[in-house]
């Protein structure tokens, strides 16, 4: 697809906007629709239509298969140590109230980070997802041709006893 | 009779959500491919989210975000919470069964139910 | 009136799509359709006021479903075997309806502001989400402060998801694929730090 002229410029323009608009709608989740799962859905998509347009090779180069696991037990952790904060300022886990000097700056902190959290775990868990399906092919020719060494290998070894 | 038209007009939104959610399980019980049981799923799902969010809805509300005007009507938002999670892990089940699927496929070579069932027998007959 | 006639006329569109997207063999066009079904779903949960849900389900159905289904598709045949019309299950499924239409009869009207679900928690969270939080989208305030618990075990949801995909297709094996090359030992000299 990356022939394609119109395809691969608008690909190009488009992808930085998608990620913009992620992270906007990421962050004023708070005064109008929006939020968390919304904005990671979309961060992943920007990540798909780049594999898609310019191939998978290229989308992996982008995206390192390590961020993967780092991101969605990063995105987790984000939430689970905001919650383990409100338990050490001396009240219940999850309590926002304590993580400020005041009670609504508190609140606002901690809606913030836990919608990070969020966020950050979908859009790791989207993008990994994609790549494990659509890689799928190529690792199964893998182990075919790493099965086929194998067993030329044992048979060569059988010919020599 | 007019207590049960009355009642008709006045939940005619239910009655028709159900008749979408039985074409989805319809569709999930009846077809033999997975990939069609898994559509199917998800048109149930879908439709069940209608039903809940349909019983949050108060007339002449809108949406709830703050407006700043205090006579505004708002739309019950615990529903809308609750659909939320929903979706995102119909989502997250729809997508492990996507690489059951691929998975199937990959054993049996077919992903209908009955020529599955058929080569389980074969094995089992000359097991 | 026109309330009516929107609801019913988006729910009309969606059973049309519902039944094609069941009744057709080529599975592209099937997936294709169940994309099209979240986007007309995702209309009309703009109708019924539940916008932060309506733009959940355009992002996730018609986005990371249909594009995960695609890529699945790739590996799997093109058409379904085609088969007739199954009685049982058709009953099955009126009969099911029949006994929902039944239990439905106890909700209260569509839209009556007086039903008890909006007499309980939602006017607190609504008074709340303005004077004890200060966030003017009462869905966020609700998701991420006052039911936060139940956000940590969706992500955590999401999180094993991800993990069963991973055990699944993600290639990972008990043993080895290629022999290893022989780690030098550190033992506190050159190679520390």
């Amino acid at each position: 697809m990356q022939d394609d002229v119109v395809i691969r410029v608008v690909a190009k323009v488009m992808i930085p906007a998608v990620m913009l608009f992620a992270l906007y709608v990421q962050f004023h989740g708070d005064y109008g629709p929006g939020g968390g799962f919304q904005a990671g859905v979309i961060f992943a998509s920007a990540f798909v239509l780049n594999a898609v347009v310019f191939g998978l090779n290229k989308g992996r180069h982008v995206w390192p298969a390590r961020y993967n696991l780092m991101g969605i037990c990063g995105g987790v952790l984000i939430y689970g140590l905001t919650g383990v904060g409100g338990m050490v300022l001396g009240e219940n886990f999850l309590n926002f109230n304590v993580l400020s000097s005041d009670p609504i700056a508190g609140q606002h902190l901690g809606i913030l980070l836990v919608e990070f959290g969020v966020g950050l775990t979908v859009a790791a868990v989207m993008v990994m997802l994609f790549f494990t399906f659509a890689g799928r092919t190529a690792h199964l020719r893998l182990l075919s041709k790493s099965d086929a060494h194998e067993r030329k290998i044992s048979a060569s070894k059988k010919r020599r006893k | 009779m007019t207590a049960m038209t009355d009642q008709l007009l006045g939940q005619w939104n239910y009655y028709l959500v159900i008749i979408l959610m039985m074409i989805g399980f319809y569709g999930v019980i009846a077809r033999g491919n997975m990939v069609k049981k898994i559509v199917g799923l998800n048109i149930f799902q879908t439709s069940v989210f209608m039903l809940y969010i349909s019983m949050g809805k108060v007339a002449e509300g809108s949406a709830p975000i703050l407006t700043g005007d205090p006579t505004t009507v708002y739309s019950n938002p615990l529903p809308h919470v609750l659909i939320l999670t929903a979706i995102v892990v119909g989502v997250s089940t729809t997508a492990v069964g996507y690489a059951l699927i691929i998975r199937i496929q990959e054993s049996f070579g077919t992903i209908e139910d009955d020529d599955i069932i058929a080569q389980l027998d074969d094995e089992e007959e000359t097991a | 009136m026109a309330g009516f006639l929107v609801n019913a006329s988006l729910i009309a569109l969606l059973a049309l799509i519902a039944i094609l997207a069941l009744r057709l063999h080529r599975l592209f066009a099937v997936v294709m359709l169940s994309g099209a079904f979240s986007l007309v779903a995702a209309l009309q949960f703009v109708v019924l006021d539940a916008v932060d849900v309506a733009f959940t389900e355009a992002a996730v159905g018609a986005g990371i479903s249909t594009v995960l289904a695609l890529a699945t598709l790739s590996l799997l045949p093109a058409e379904e075997k085609p088969h007739s019309i199954s009685l049982v299950p058709a009953f099955l499924a009126t009969l099911t309806g029949l006994l929902l239409a039944v239990a439905v009869t106890d909700l209260p009207d569509f839209g009556d502001a007086k039903a008890p679900i909006h007499n309980h928690v939602a006017p607190e969270y609504i008074v709340g989400s303005e004077q004890a939080i200060g966030v003017p989208n009462i869905v966020t305030s609700v998701l991420a402060s006052y039911r936060s618990f139940d956000t940590f075990g969706e992500t955590l949801v999401v999180f094993t998801a991800a993990l069963a995909v991973l055990l699944i297709i993600g290639g990972y094996t008990r043993t080895p694929q290629k022999p290893k090359k022989a780690k030098r030992k550190s033992k506190g000299g050159r190679n520390a730090g």
